[in-house]
Order: structure tokens, then C-alpha cells, then sequence
């Protein structure tokens, strides 16, 4: 399915968001996660199922002010 | 001792650590200005680049606690799901509330602020508001939950200092028991010296220390700067006058002929 990935068009054949982020390596990386602009737990990215054109955001630390 | 929700620190400059020349720059700064807190961002993650795992190895590094933001937010809801996303990521439950109403001053958007304030609030955030000086918009944080208020001197990475030196002594004086930190518009030491002799519990910068051209330096002379305003304040600063008052005894002045009437 088609989705969007931190602002960009990809696509995936997982099924969850736990699958995605797996699938992208981040297994284990100090992330956070977001459904169409909405927090998903680390503890519930396996019962997040994708549909095709959610907006996934996949986050982690960066410098600030 | 600046204290920050149940938490207490020695030192009274929170650092930001973005725009360093170089990671090592950012240490070396940090340790110069012996900062205890520093400011840390959420920012998407490239598989390929991975660059947010490295940071993060950095920060760690560091040995500080970290005030995590929610810069480039332009409305409540985006705020508020950056800072849940934050509280994961950073495992505290500090956030620095920025909710940013336009590009050209990057001025708080109040109303959005209070929302995704008393939000956040409720849902256990030690929430630490980017805000203006307005009293009206501070009076609703407080009564969000908020027990730290962070005004601007100026607009972000301008470098102006205290454009409203007048508002943020009314603030000071309106709100005794909040814990007040100036957080952006500092340009020079001088201008943190000045919140401090306000007496403004503390100042979060970034920009006047990471693009100086020397940061550690620089690092070094805010620190100093803090602690000197501190200090005046606590001493309690004299009233300015219009006109002059001898410092030199005047009684015994040789040469002067007492006027006879």
C-alpha cells in the first residue's frame, strides 16, 4: 500500500507500525511515532494497523533551542 | 538555587544546542558554561541518515538533564502530539511549550498556547510556555498548571536583549512565586545580566552562545554574566536619580568658606 512516511510517498507492505518501523531498521532506535498527527506509544505500534494513505511520522532527538 | 517543578539546580543558564559549529563545540560550550539543562528538539528520522541516534549518543554524553521543545508548531494539536512523541522519546515529563503564530517573528501564538497548555497540564506535563511578556496570557498558563513561565526579550535568534524591559519587570513583580526564565532575544552577556538583575530566576539561550565567534567563550561569558546579575539582585541594586549625589563626604572639604549670611 501507499503511504506517507515523514512527508514522502512510499510504499509498504506492513501491516502494522511496528512492521514499518522494523522494516525501516528502526528496531531497537530511540524513536516516537505518529499516525495522522495523532501520538502512538511505542507499546501500541503492533496493534497500529496501516491503511493505505495514513501520514506516519517517525521522529527522533535532534539539536534544539 | 533555581528550582523547576520538584527538580533544583545550581546553575541559572539553560542552553540550547542547536547551530554549534561542531558536536565537540557543543561539549566543550556546555562544560564552559557549566549548564545543568539543555534544550533538544523532535525532528524526523531518515533510515538511511539516522542522524537522530547520534545525537542522541552526544547528549547523553553531556551528562544534563534535557528540556525537550516543540519547535515549528503552529497549532495546539501539533504541539501537544510533538510533546507526547518528546515524553517517550526523553522520558521526562518537562516540555518547553512553543506554539509559534508566524514565520517573521516567530512570536508565541498565546491563544494556542493556553490551550495546548491546560492540555498538557492535565495530563501530568511539567510544562515550561514559551511566552510573551502579556500578563493576561501568563495569568491563564498559571492557572493551566504552568509554575514556570518563559518570556522572550526579543524575538527568537534576534539578538535585540530586553525590547520590553518595562513588561518583564511587571511580570516579575505580578507573579512573585513563579519561576521566570527569559528565553530568547539575548544578544550579548549584558543582556542577561540585565533579566538577572530583574530578578528572573534564570535565561535560556542559544543562538547569541552557538554562533559567537568563539562559543566556548562565550559559553563561559554568559555564565559569568548570570551569576554576576544574580548577585546584584540579591544584593539589592540602588535607585537610579536624575541628579548627582557626592560619593566623598562633603562636610570638611577644604577651601570652602561656609556662606555668611
Amino acid at each position: 500500500m501507499q503511504i506517507l512516511l515523514n512527508g514522502e510517498r512510499i510504499v509498504t507492505r506492513a501491516r502494522d507500525l511496528d512492521e514499518l518501523c522494523a522494516s525501516l531498521g528502526f528496531a531497537g532506535a530511540r524513536i516516537a511515532t505518529a499516525v495522522n498527527g495523532n501520538f502512538v506509544a511505542a507499546g501500541r505500534r503492533a496493534k497500529t494497523k496501516l491503511t493505505p494513505a495514513d501520514a506516519i511520522e517517525i521522529v527522533a532527538p535532534r539539536q534544539g533551542g | 538555587m533555581l528550582t523547576l517543578y520538584d527538580a533544583r539546580f545550581a546553575s541559572r543558564l539553560l542552553l540550547g544546542t542547536a547551530q554549534y559549529p561542531s558536536p565537540d563545540t557543543l561539549k566543550r560550550a556546555v562544560e564552559a558554561a557549566r549548564a545543568e539543562i539543555v534544550t533538544v528538539s523532535v525532528r524526523r528520522e531518515s533510515a538511511r541518515a539516522r542522524t537522530g541516534q547520534g545525537f542522541w549518543q552526544l547528549i547523553e554524553q553531556l551528562g544534563c538533564r534535557v528540556l525537550p521543545n516543540t519547535a515549528g508548531c503552529r497549532t495546539a494539536k501539533e504541539a501537544v502530539s510533538t510533546a507526547r512523541m518528546a515524553r517517550e522519546l526523553f522520558g521526562t515529563p518537562w516540555i518547553k511549550l512553543e506554539v509559534i503564530a508566524n514565520d517573521d517573528t516567530l512570536q508565541p501564538d498565546l491563544f494556542s498556547l493556553v490551550e495546548a497548555a491546560n492540555i498538557l497540564c492535565a495530563e501530568g506535563f511539567e510544562v515550561l510556555p514559551y511566552t510573551t511578556e502579556d500578563l493576561s496570557a501568563a495569568e491563564r498558563l498559571v492557572a493551566a498548571g504552568c509554575t514556570v513561565l518563559m518570556p522572550w526579550a526579543a524575538p527568537i535568534g534576534s539578538a535585540r536583549g530586553l525590547i520590553n524591559k518595562t513588561g518583564l519587570k511587571t511580570l516579575r513583580a505580578y507573579f512573585p512565586g513563579v519561576t521566570l526564565i527569559v528565553d530568547a532575544g539575548i544578544g550579548a552577556p549584558s543582556h542577561a545580566a540585565e533579566v538577572m538583575e530583574l530578578g528572573y530566576d534564570a535565561v535560556l539561550l542559544n543562538t547569541a552562545v552557538a554562533k559567537a565567534g568563539d562559543p566556548v567563550t562565550m559559553a563561559q561569558a554568559f555564565a559569568r554574566a548570570i551569576e554576576a546579575g544574580r548577585f546584584a539582585f540579591e544584593a539589592g541594586l540602588i535607585e537610579p536619580s536624575d541628579m548627582a549625589t557626592p560619593s566623598t563626604p562633603v562636610a570638611g572639604t577644604p577651601f570652602k568658606i561656609d556662606s555668611v549670611s
